[in-house]
């Protein structure tokens, strides 16, 4: 790039990202802490926000672990086993990608709520899952779905057998081959997957909204605790509760370009079976 | 148990596990919407989506989107080309912020823009409740696939090809133009396909900035979440498989332009 062309650019592209991004988001920061750290403080720490975030942590407890085991066990299915339907199976798995959040949860209502498909039989188990917290789980665990796989597929694809079947020749039975080689050699991938899960499940609004009924002190998520602070005119709450979430999402950034720097740019050729794996692809709908 | 049957039984029992863990989660309430939307046959179908508000929302949804995955599609690229060929104290920095939007949440997004350009904007700038507030928090969400479809395409192209054509006698616009735009079209495409599709279904960061307001900012999921509301699901179900057939038939699109030039995809 020549001199002159140099600074136009510089412009363009700095003003856009400063007046759509960073003094937006820094501008959160600075309305929590308009009245001084207690009253965003006392604002977060309401007994509303305090079951909100202990309802949050619980999801996640509960969403992120389910995702990861069928996220490792998916990717090691596709990249070890040849069967028929692989790719359809690798297909659906980036369906929750292509779908609004919002018809998330509402194909969740329509499948499990009381007039739903399995509603008679759930109501007869005693079972609640819509506008209750195994409707929020499900809700958060189908949008963060694909995450683990995309990020523990493409590792399972580069490392290889050879490792494997040494192990297995040696003597090693399949748990230990897979707790001994295969888990060290993913352990990356795996953290990169699970921090966009967990960021993702702890972030998610819209198909939360749908299936939880947003009863505060019930059912409220922090993000919904957020949205209701915004609707009663809590701001001080809203951007504090917001703050909290932004912070978060630093951290989830910082775990992003550790990842990118660490592996560096990756080329994928139209043969490459994880041609399907690339981040803008992997983090869709929000 | 003989023990053939035993040993595909274990076979068989991971993608089984795999197959009901999806089932469960995706494909059986996805068949749910799709049987709720024609539970009362095509005609209900047709007057669901065809109802005036439903197709205002569709529209505005629709307009919204494709400006969004314009106006990104050109910023996206100034501003990779600057990561790219550019070099100064903070560059990285920079680089890294592009993902805010994707490590954010979208409500924490919408209260962002909300508390900048809504009533209370220092600026003196409140696009709360008009169709710009839409079209600001769509740009904010599909930001990152824009940049990040074209950068590694930009890093991979063949500089000397510039230089030669500069040598040529080309104008540094005619370069653009004539050498850099033909090979990164694709990916530009890509992104923009992407912005698109992220756009369509977009909620969180809507909700708050848009008001929601009938026939003037109420976009296509803020629709079918009110009629889910107010107990409507047929309805919300049948323009959900408007919303979805359009993202699915562009990231279709997407696939197709990716094989049929070989865009690398972007990290």
């Amino acid at each position: 790039m020549t001199a002159r062309s140099r600074w136009p650019v510089r412009v363009v592209a700095l003003s856009y990202l400063a007046l759509l991004i960073v003094v937006p988001v820094g501008s959160v920061f600075y309305r929590a802490f308009a009245h001084g750290f207690v009253a965003a403080w006392v604002a977060i720490t309401t007994p509303d926000a305090l079951h909100a975030l202990w309802l949050t942590l619980v999801v996640a407890l509960i969403a992120v672990p389910l995702n990861t085991v069928f996220g490792v066990g998916v990717a090691l299915i596709l990249a070890r086993h040849r069967f028929r339907g692989a790719w359809l199976l690798d297909a659906l798995i980036d369906i929750p990608l292509a779908v609004s959040p919002v018809v998330v949860g509402l194909a969740l209502v329509l499948a499990y709520g009381q007039t739903g498909w399995f509603g008679r039989p759930l109501a007869a188990a005693g079972i609640t899952v819509i506008y209750a917290v195994p409707g929020i789980v499900m809700a958060s665990a189908v949008v963060s779905l694909p995450y683990v796989v995309r990020s523990v597929l493409p590792v399972l694809l580069e490392i290889g057998t050879d490792q494997e079947e040494a192990a297995a020749t040696l003597g090693a039975g399949p748990a230990a081959v897979f707790s001994r080689v295969t888990l060290p050699s993913i352990r990356r991938g795996l953290a990169y997957g699970v921090t966009l899960t967990t960021a993702r499940v702890l972030g998610e609004f819209g198909a939360v909204v749908v299936v939880s009924g947003n009863i505060t002190g019930k059912t409220q998520t922090m993000t919904l605790f957020i949205s209701n602070s915004v609707e009663n005119l809590n701001s001080t709450a809203a951007y504090a509760g917001a703050v909290l979430l932004a912070l978060l999402a630093l951290f989830v950034l910082a775990v992003m370009s550790a990842e990118k720097k660490e592996r560096g740019p990756r080329w994928r050729s139209r043969s490459d079976r994880s041609q399907s794996d690339s981040e803008p692809h992997l983090l869709l709908t929000g | 148990m003989p023990r053939r049957i035993r040993r595909m039984a274990a076979r068989l029992a991971g993608p089984g596990l795999a197959v009901t863990y999806l089932s469960l989660l995706v494909l059986l309430p996805l068949a749910a919407v799709l049987s709720s939307a024609f539970s009362s046959g095509p005609g209900a179908f047709w007057q669901a989506v065809s109802q005036p508000e439903a197709v205002a929302a569709l529209r505005l949804t629709l307009l919204c989107s494709l400006a969004v995955a314009a106006v990104n599609s050109v910023l996206g690229l100034v501003i990779a080309w600057m990561l790219v060929r550019d070099d100064f104290p903070g560059i990285k920095v920079v680089g890294a912020l592009i993902d805010l939007p994707f490590a954010l949440p979208t409500i924490v997004a919408g209260l962002t823009l909300l508390s900048l350009y809504g009533p209370n904007s220092p600026f003196g700038v409140n696009v709360a409740g008009t169709p710009a507030g839409i079209l600001l928090a769509l740009a904010f969400v599909t930001l990152p696939f824009a940049v990040r479809s074209v950068q590694p395409v930009l890093a991979e192209l063949d500089r000397e090809t510039e230089e030669a054509a500069a040598t040529l006698g080309a104008s540094p616009a005619g370069v653009v133009r004539r050498v850099v735009l033909p090979s990164i079209a694709p990916a530009l495409l890509a992104g923009a396909g992407l912005a698109f599709a992220r756009a369509v279904g977009e909620f969180g960061s809507v909700v708050l900035i848009s008001g929601n307001l009938p026939f003037h900012t109420e976009v296509a999921s803020s629709w079918i979440y009110s009629l889910s509301q107010s107990g409507d699901l047929s309805a919300a179900a049948a323009v959900s498989v408007v919303l979805v057939l359009i993202a699915l038939f562009v990231l279709v699109g997407i696939g197709l332009v990716r094989r049929r030039f070989g865009v690398a995809e972007s990290v």
